[in-house]
């Protein structure tokens, strides 16, 4: 029996639909069956993150109105023989699914998949209320700036009183120097103000966005922190305790103090 | 120029940090800071009705630690004389 996990955020751009993407795919990388939904209904956007946009022709509004079945909309991953995607319609608007139809689509697939992972909408209208609804667990993303944290402790309050039972936080976009001069909110800061378990945290790496560009998760390139990242982010989805990645570059004078013996 | 006596400037972190905090309290239990500063008013005289108190040293805060919020009075009580 699978479980279906909404990955959703207060606020737009903080990298909802890289997250469901890249986790998606460490999943798959440990051998799930994993299914991502676009449920971002009239803005799809998944498809093209995943580089899977040209081999679209049904989709989850197709399915949930019974124009199709739906082994027949999900796409299969060309790297990955576990990972699917059912991709949103861009030709309709947010209002053409039903939250019904998105917990019957998700118990469907939860019998014969792992993990199901929704790509939430941004805001906290109707769209977010469809997303939410066949959902067991949450992942929060957001960014530490002030704005995204404040919209994520909104989320974190309606997701609480919707019963979604188990909300976890994802940090996303963490600058390491910056966190070092003192100009950016760290992770402690973070998760005491919003007071929920911290699934992982994720770099800010230039690599995100070419791996983006060329439609190829970043978790598939094993040279960078963000690939590191979310396979941890995978390996604590499944329930492992795998401790938080060092994050800050070590400084030549702490090398130092290191190889004299006076640092640990 | 005083190089050693420049005050040291808050961390643009912990400005964040602050905001924040303030925001999410009255964000999450929905009460203005208008509301809180006539609690204040009102709350200070009713006890200065019965009790010698330093309203200057009076301290009114919500605190919210997400599965309660708490109303935090710290008012201090002067000695007789």
């Amino acid at each position: 029996m699978g479980q279906t996990i909404v990955v959703t955020s207060g606020k737009g751009g903080v990298g909802k639909t890289t997250t469901t993407a890249n986790l998606g795919t460490a999943l798959a990388m440990l051998n799930n069956k994993v299914v991502l939904i676009d449920a971002d209904i009239g803005l799809r956007n998944l498809d093209v993150v995943m580089g899977l946009e040209n081999r679209i022709v049904y989709d989850v509004v197709d399915v949930a109105e019974g124009r199709c079945q739906l082994k027949q909309a999900l796409l299969k991953d060309k790297r990955f023989d576990g990972l699917h995607l059912l991709p949103a319609a861009q030709t309709r608007d947010k209002d053409s699914l039903e939250a019904e139809q998105m917990v019957k689509i998700c118990k469907e697939l939860e019998q014969d998949f792992d993990y199901i992972l929704i790509d939430c909408p941004a805001g906290i209208e109707q769209g977010f209320k469809n997303a939410i609804a066949p959902a067991s667990r949450a992942v929060i993303v957001t960014t530490p700036e002030v704005s995204a944290v404040r919209d994520g402790d909104r989320v974190i309050g309606l997701l609480e009183a919707s019963g979604v039972g188990k909300v976890n936080l994802l940090i996303n976009r963490l600058k390491p120097d910056m966190v070092q001069r003192g100009d950016m909110m760290d992770i402690s800061d973070i998760v005491d103000i919003l007071s929920i378990d911290l699934l992982g945290v994720i770099p800010d790496e230039e690599k995100i966005i070419v791996s983006t560009n060329k439609g190829e998760p970043v978790v598939m390139d094993h040279s960078c922190r963000a690939s590191t990242g979310y396979k941890n982010i995978a390996h604590r989805v499944m329930g492992k305790k795998v401790p938080l990645m060092p994050l800050e570059n070590e400084s030549t004078f702490r090398k130092i103090l290191k190889k004299m013996g006076l640092s640990s | 120029m005083n190089l050693f006596n420049r005050k040291k400037e808050k961390s643009s972190k912990a400005i964040a940090k602050d905001r924040l905090k303030f925001v999410l309290i009255h964000d999450r239990c929905k009460i203005t800071p208008d509301t809180l500063e006539k609690i204040r008013k009102d709350m200070l005289a009713v006890l200065d009705k019965y009790l010698d108190i330093d309203t200057e040293g009076t301290e009114i805060l919500l605190k919210d630690d997400r599965s309660e919020t708490t109303l935090e009075a710290n008012i201090p009580i002067l000695k007789n004389q």
